[in-house]
């Protein structure tokens, strides 16, 4: 347990030196007294420790403000109040994780729950086998959260769930407002990052294909999920790409490169921008009519203990830690505002529905992505590296 | 002496059963895997057929990523072989009693994270970067010099991690040369320069061949400096390899290009002992 907090604290340490919070000097002082601790807790002594540990289950997540806000309003009281504790660690990626429970399949015990993103992977797990199914029952806190994202669940397994919705956002574009005006990004919409005065200063997300094409959609006037002039989107992704300055692979590595000036626009996750916001960088964000949204849930892997992660879920979704989680990651809790009073913290955040009903927000069909996705993210891997 | 034969593999027998368990088993699920088909869920078919073989080699783009990847570990050969000689040369001829802490700061490196140490070069390379910042505050220049991102500063990742490896090595050679022999190649009428280019540099070959194999073999395998330094258009197929595996979960596809940058790699390292001789990294290390 010992060495886990360890690796946590480490993961939480790089992710803020990356996006320069803390000096070098300061990270390098850690990392020293973290390995001397290591040293100490580590080895045999931990191994022991955790044969004889409490009862336990493990929790992936996405690190940084997330997991923290996670640890401190909901694992932290929940292990206080049931004794149970919760291994809580981050993924670098949805991509990597799921290659990870690839990898350790048939279940083992060592993925329970993961803070997943976009239904469409929801389908990814389901297809390879790796859902539980929730005894709903037991989970009384689900009737709070909005009904639509249940249900878009629901639809893909079989009127069952193996997760339960816990927030939403956006993929917009972010921009910087010392060098691209709020009026100039308003009028081109998500063509500004077609926009040849900012050769060399544009950004993107490299690992995603979904998100450069939804836009390279969106450019040349097509409807995301139902793209018809299939290589106007690759002749726009190849326009773009001599354009670009980074194709970036993680949260933290956006925000350095918005937060250091190194772009001026980039397609970049609401959440990400508000925390810039927050620290007072001059990043704009700007959801161009059908902008990207998703929804994230908190999923259980199969052969987890369905009554400990049940519980966890439904302490999850009291609003207390739901809307302080909400606060910490900066992302609309699932909470429906219709029926649980929500604070201004969180109806001013990007991306917020205060209707309820996420009439309006466009998510990537899942059946139409994933029957494509081996051929496009080939096609995009391809463009990217410059064919 | 018949009874004594069993010894030596006695003694060598944790470290091959290391290397049958963590290198050849491995390697052997990797080839397995590559003859395998990928299912849309992203599952495995257990299969037996060449078409991921065949993928490859029917599109110029997957052996125009190796041939990036061979052109890029030329040039970082090139650039630490230029760069580690003369460190290696000086720590060798130097009578200083600072030589025990120079010799550190090559190992310095070694001590901090190799991701954290790639990190860092986007704080030194940077359009607000330390060089852009000196230039534009000394009035050098008004706009950032486009440093980062680049070919440029793949290579610049690529030099920081593999020149103590040529540095090392190159200066294990040097030091098992005998001093007389530059000295008597100088009494017989060779200048400094004479004496180098026929006496050091020659008996110091071997270090500089095994330095070279070393730094081309790790940076065909590496993938952290083209992601965390590089641009569109500067990966390398390491960097694909990853993508086809992580990204796409296409597994079988990902192992057979693991497998051909394997077998190119082991074609390469057979031809190097072909012409230059393997064992001559060994005696670098005698």
């Amino acid at each position: 347990m010992m060495e886990n907090k360890m690796e946590r604290k480490l993961d939480e340490m790089i992710d803020r030196y990356r996006e320069g919070k803390i000096s070098r000097r300061a990270f390098m002082k850690y990392l020293g007294i973290a390995a001397a601790a290591a040293g100490i807790a580590g080895g045999p002594f931990g191994l022991a420790r955790n044969a004889f540990g409490a009862k336990s289950i493990t929790f992936h997540s996405w690190g940084g403000s997330t997991s923290e806000a996670l640890r401190k309003y909901a694992f932290d009281p929940f292990t206080k109040e049931t004794g149970i504790e919760v291994i809580d660690a981050a993924f670098t990626g949805m991509d990597a994780f799921l290659t990870q429970v690839k990898a350790s399949y048939p279940p083992g015990g060592e993925f329970n729950l993961a803070h997943l993103s976009a239904v469409y992977d929801y389908a990814r797990y389901k297809n390879l086998g790796f859902n539980s199914v929730l005894d709903e029952s037991k989970i009384p806190n689900l009737k709070n959260v909005l009904p639509k994202m249940i249900d878009t669940l629901r639809a893909i397994t079989d009127g069952k769930l193996s997760a339960v919705p816990y927030d939403y956002g956006q993929t917009g574009i972010a921009y910087n407002t010392k060098y691209i005006s709020k009026e100039n990004a308003e009028n081109l919409g998500a063509s500004l990052l077609w926009d040849k005065s900012l050769k060399g200063k544009l950004g993107s997300w490299g690992g995603d294909f979904r998100t450069n094409m939804w836009y390279a959609a969106l450019h040349t006037g097509q409807s995301p999920n139902n793209i018809t002039r299939l290589n106007d989107v690759w002749d726009a992704l190849r326009e773009q790409r001599e354009l670009m300055k980074k194709y970036w692979a993680s949260g933290s590595e956006l925000m350095s490169l918005l937060a250091n000036d190194e772009v001026y626009a980039t397609v970049a996750w609401s959440g990400r921008v508000a925390n810039l916001q927050a620290e007072g960088h001059p990043i704009g964000y700007l959801a161009p009519d059908n902008t990207y949204s998703w929804m994230e849930y908190m999923y259980v892997l199969k052969g987890t203990d369905m009554d400990v992660a049940q519980k966890l879920l439904n302490f999850m979704l009291e609003p207390e830690p739901a809307i302080a989680v909400a606060e910490g990651q900066k992302y609309p809790p699932s909470l429906d505002p219709r029926k649980v009073s929500l604070p201004k913290s969180i109806k001013k955040l990007p991306a917020f529905d205060p209707t309820g009903t996420l009439d309006g927000y466009l998510f990537a069909d899942p059946e139409y992505w994933n029957s494509h996705q081996l051929e496009w993210t080939e096609k995009w891997d391809r463009i990217k590296a410059g064919a | 002496m018949k009874s004594d034969k069993w010894k030596p593999w006695a003694l060598l027998a944790p470290s091959l059963t290391a290397v049958f368990l963590l290198l050849v088993i491995p390697v052997c699920f990797v080839v397995v895997y590559s003859f395998w088909l990928r299912a849309p869920s992203g599952g495995d078919i257990p299969a037996f057929q060449f078409g991921n073989y065949a993928k490859f080699f029917a599109d110029f783009f997957y052996p125009s990523l190796v041939i990036r990847t061979l052109r890029v570990a030329l040039e970082t050969v090139v650039l630490c072989l230029v760069m580690g000689y003369i460190p290696a040369y000086f720590f060798y001829r130097t009578e200083s009693k600072l030589k025990p802490f120079l010799m550190i700061l090559i190992m310095l490196p070694f001590w901090i994270s190799f991701i954290i140490r790639t990190l860092s070069w986007i704080n030194i390379l940077g359009d607000t970067g330390l060089i852009n910042h000196v230039f534009i505050k000394a009035g050098v220049i008004d706009n950032p010099l486009p440093m980062l991102y680049n070919e440029g500063a793949v290579l610049m990742g690529l030099l920081q991690y593999l020149l103590p490896f040529m540095i090392l090595n190159i200066y294990v050679s040097l030091e098992g040369i005998d001093k007389s022999l530059t000295e008597a190649a100088k009494s017989l009428g060779c200048t400094e320069w004479q004496a180098f280019k026929e006496v050091t540099l020659p008996l110091s070959l071997p270090g500089v061949s095994a330095g070279c194999l070393l730094v081309f073999v790790l940076t065909c395998g590496t993938y952290l400096p083209p992601m965390i330094l590089g641009g569109p258009g500067n990966d390398m197929i390491a960097n694909l390899i990853f993508k086809r595996i992580v990204g796409t979960l296409d597994w079988p596809f990902g192992s057979a290009l693991s497998t051909i940058l394997l077998a190119l790699l082991g074609v390469i390292v057979y031809t190097y002992n072909r012409y230059l001789g393997i064992n001559q990294i060994f005696k670098t290390l005698q």
